[in-house]
């Protein structure tokens, strides 16, 4: 058998290839790491858990679905020797106890069990109660009493508040919502009759009792909505919690309610799928930290469309003029050092030129001069989808010129030769040959763009993401299309609802949820520009021989 | 008539009786792969220089790329429906010379021109001239095969569409007799739609030409088109020229001195930049008046 030796071992070059398989596996492992964490607390979020009861030595009982079990840091004693365990639970009823989570010491547990008759009853605020019912009732008439009684009348009831809520929101988000925009428009039309310095009565008459009319519908729609609020009112319930505390509210305040310990694990997953396209498709409740976040993955998805849009022809044309017009010297060189450190320039600092050049210089100027009738209240000299995406753009361009500058090297000699041969002008020849055979370089540039400008949150928070945006950019009013609003972004969401939320340890699953769908998006977006590179690709590179 | 090149030492001088004889083997030996009739052909075409009157006249040109000049006092006349070929050792400025004739040499930077081209009497250099109605005239096939990627119909129709062709028939009726000019009609009629990078190395060749055929050129120059080529294909496309000069007139540069005995009516010899000596094939193959002329073509040069 050969003698090993450290040279021979050094000179073979296995050392090498284990660093760098070692390096990969390592990238690797973090990257994959973070998506099964993400994805972990990311999707369990959507689980109905089980409602555990504890009973303690000192008598009293506490409720509430397991979150953690720990060992208690540094509280030895003789009652607790080291590595005694503790266990959070989420005990909810806030209005109730004030906090959502309670830490239990394991010593002191005397009981655990999963009453199957305990009931999560998920509410539009003050989130979830956990607990039974006592008694439903209709004004001073007692409907049921007793958690069983109260179960079986309580989802007939449900679904009829429902109904009304539902209706509640179609008249405030639709019907007085298009008032409201129908008595804005009216208003401003005034004023921009008083601007314009001749107050045409009869024009003035006219609209005046437009405003009338829109007034007379819109109490008639206020007094529609008073009843309704009054039907969700009509029916209370009274719900204990474990130790028997009792709390009354409305069933109309009630969102959903279920046994969660006697579901079977099909009625689990169905709930499960539920709660996950809730989170879909809904807007979100108490401050964000409940319900869903459509308006933040439609305002993204948004955002870097209209930034799309913006960065390709942008970049497409510089880079054409840098690498085919332009001629090649000290100074292009420097443009190309310039571009490339622009890529480097940190976020934020974009931000701040998107607030000032875009929001108060572009802004302020089409506010003045198109929008004066709404001044001081500023239409596009404020924060807005459409600042944003232009801002992101503007950060993410050199990665599309960088791009598409290796795209156009990439398109050989011989077919801008073979063009210009057949009389083909120099035009002609980057926009027949060249330049559909650089597309898979300049999507490799927008595919990069995208999924920089997707995570970006800090230059938005200065042009135009918000907290909780009243409507999405696209709507049923004229023009349908509105680029001055502002919008909600799954980046800002997380940093909002992780960090700026009031209940920040409950609100700790959303922020997963949101990364998690964040995530999503980012890879959805990639696919469909990664689907369109392949496809040119194919149509570009025929097929092979 | 033979045409030397500003070369003070353009043979008078004996050629010595054995070193003649050898050359003599060298094509005998060329020209039997060759097919018969490209012999006869030779035999027949005899002195075409003579006779033919001049499409393009190449006069006192001289060529820079920056400061280094590529071409020294080159004057050459290229007959009209002859194929004339170029040939010498790499570096000698044949492609230079080639490219010049398209002015495709304008796309590279620093290149300068001195002298005058005349395609039928009119310098192609002159300011009034429009580069791009010169290059429909005088269409090009390259070294490397450079079908576009796009269906071989695209391709074909490429240059018509560039001079505003749109009628669809017409395009058809264009791409089917450049196909069959290119005789490639045949093979690829039922595929016309696919992509052209699905064609073999010679089919693509030819497509090229066909691509070139289709914007009805005049003068059709030739970089090594048969250089990546296995010899069935060069074979087809050899085949081809002589079809072709009936209707224009072809320029070929080549690195294979076979393929100039084979297929040119002239052959033009380059060594350094210099146009060395120009004379019917035969008369260069058998009976070279130079002797760098007769080192390079017996293979014994450097």
């Amino acid at each position: 058998m050969e003698k090993f030796s450290i040279k021979k071992f050094l000179d073979s070059g296995s050392l090498f290839i284990w660093l760098c398989g070692g390096a990969l596996g390592l990238s690797l492992l973090m990257i994959g790491g973070l998506l099964v964490l993400i994805l972990i607390n990311g999707m369990g979020y959507f689980w109905p858990k089980d409602l555990l009861q504890l009973t303690l030595n000192d008598g009293s009982a506490v409720l509430g679905e397991w979150v953690a079990t720990e060992t208690i840091p540094n509280s030895e004693s003789s009652a607790k020797p080291k590595g005694h365990e503790r266990i959070q639970l989420k005990v909810g009823n806030r209005d109730l106890y004030g906090l959502d989570f309670r830490w239990v010491d394991r010593a002191d547990i005397v009981n655990e069990q999963y009453p199957w008759d305990v009931v999560v009853f998920e509410r539009r605020e003050w989130g979830k109660f956990f607990g039974r019912i006592k008694q439903i009732e209709e004004g001073e008439m007692s409907l049921a009493s007793g958690n069983e009684e109260g179960m079986s009348i309580l989802f007939p009831l449900l679904e009829r508040t429902n109904g009304i809520q539902e209706r509640i929101d179609a008249i405030e988000k639709e019907e007085i919502g298009e008032l409201n925009h129908r008595l804005e428009q009216t208003r401003l039309q005034l004023r921009s009759l008083e601007m314009s310095g001749q107050p045409g009565s009869g024009e003035r008459a006219a609209i005046e009792a437009q405003v009338q009319a829109l007034e007379a519908r819109y109490e008639v729609q206020n007094i529609a909505l008073i009843a309704l609020y009054d039907e969700l009112k009509r029916f209370r319930m009274t719900v204990v919690d474990v130790a028997g505390e009792a709390q009354t509210f409305p069933v109309g305040t009630l969102m959903n309610a279920w046994l969660p310990n006697s579901l079977g694990i099909g009625e689990k997953l169905l709930m499960y799928v539920q709660n996950f396209w809730e989170v879909l498709s809904e807007e979100p409740r108490e401050a964000n930290t409940e319900g869903g976040i459509f308006p933040a993955i439609f305002g993204t998805v948004m955002m870097v469309v209209i930034m799309s849009i913006a960065v390709v022809p942008f970049g497409v044309l510089a880079a054409l003029y840098l690498k085919e017009y332009a001629t090649q010297g000290v100074v292009t060189q420097m443009i190309r050092i310039a571009v490339n450190n622009l890529a480097g320039v940190p976020s934020i600092v974009f931000g701040v030129f998107g607030l000032g050049f875009f929001i108060y210089a572009v802004g302020g100027t089409l506010d003045q001069l198109f929008f004066a009738e709404a001044l001081p209240n500023p239409t596009f000299g404020t924060g807005g989808i459409l600042w944003a995406s232009l801002t992101l753009a503007l950060m993410t361009v050199p990665v599309v010129i960088v791009a598409t500058e290796e795209g156009l090297s990439a398109v050989p000699r011989e077919y801008r030769e073979g063009s210009l041969a057949l009389g083909a002008t120099k035009l002609e020849s980057l926009w027949r040959v060249v330049l559909p055979c650089a597309m898979p370089g300049i999507l490799t540039g927008l595919i990069l763009a995208v999924s920089r400008a997707t995570g970006e949150v800090a230059p938005l928070m200065l042009t135009g993401v918000v907290k909780l945006a009243p409507s999405l950019p696209v709507d049923g009013f004229f023009p349908f299309l509105h680029l001055d609003r502002k919008f909600m972004h799954l980046g800002f969401h997380i940093f909002d609802v992780g960090f700026q939320s009031p209940n920040v340890e409950a609100a700790k699953p959303m922020v997963y949820v949101t990364t998690f769908i964040l995530v999503l998006v980012v890879l959805m977006l990639n696919m469909a520009a990664i689907a369109l590179r392949t496809r040119m690709r194919k149509r570009y590179a025929g097929s092979s021989v | 008539m033979q045409i030397t090149a500003n070369s003070a030492t353009s043979g008078t001088s004996a050629i010595p009786k054995e070193r003649m004889r050898r050359s003599m083997l060298v094509v005998e030996k060329m020209t039997n792969t060759s097919e018969r009739r490209n012999q006869e052909h030779m035999e027949s075409t005899s002195r075409p220089l003579a006779d033919a009157h001049p499409k393009i006249v190449i006069q006192d040109m001289n060529f820079f790329y920056g400061k280094v000049q590529a071409l020294t006092k080159v004057n050459m006349p290229i007959p009209a429906n002859q194929v004339t070929a170029f040939i010498g050792p790499s570096g000698c400025g044949k492609s230079t010379l080639l490219r010049c004739l398209n002015r495709l040499n304008d796309l590279v930077d620093g290149t300068r021109i001195e002298g005058k081209i005349l395609l039928e009497g009119n310098d192609i250099y002159d300011p009034g001239v429009d580069v791009t109605d010169l290059r429909t005239r005088v269409g090009m096939v390259f070294q490397k095969v450079n079908p576009f990627p796009k269906s071989i119909w695209q391709n074909v129709a490429y240059g018509p569409q560039l001079r505003n062709v749109k009628k669809r028939a017409t395009l058809d009726d264009l791409v089917e007799k450049s196909l069959q000019g290119a005789g490639l009609w045949e093979e690829v009629k039922d595929r016309l739609h696919g992509s052209a990078l699905g064609l073999s190395g010679g089919q693509q060749q030819r497509l090229c030409i066909a691509r070139a055929l289709a914007v009805n050129p005049d003068v059709l120059l030739m970089d090594e088109p048969c250089s990546a080529l296995d010899p069935i294909s060069t074979g087809r496309i050899e085949e081809l020229l002589y079809t072709l000069k009936e209707q224009l007139t072809v320029v070929i540069v080549t690195h294979n001195m076979q393929q100039a005995a084979r297929v040119s009516d002239l052959t033009g010899f380059f060594l350094l930049g210099e146009l060395i000596e120009y004379d019917d094939t035969k008369t260069i193959f058998t009976n070279p008046s130079d002797r760098r002329t007769e080192d390079y073509i017996t293979g014994r040069f450097g």
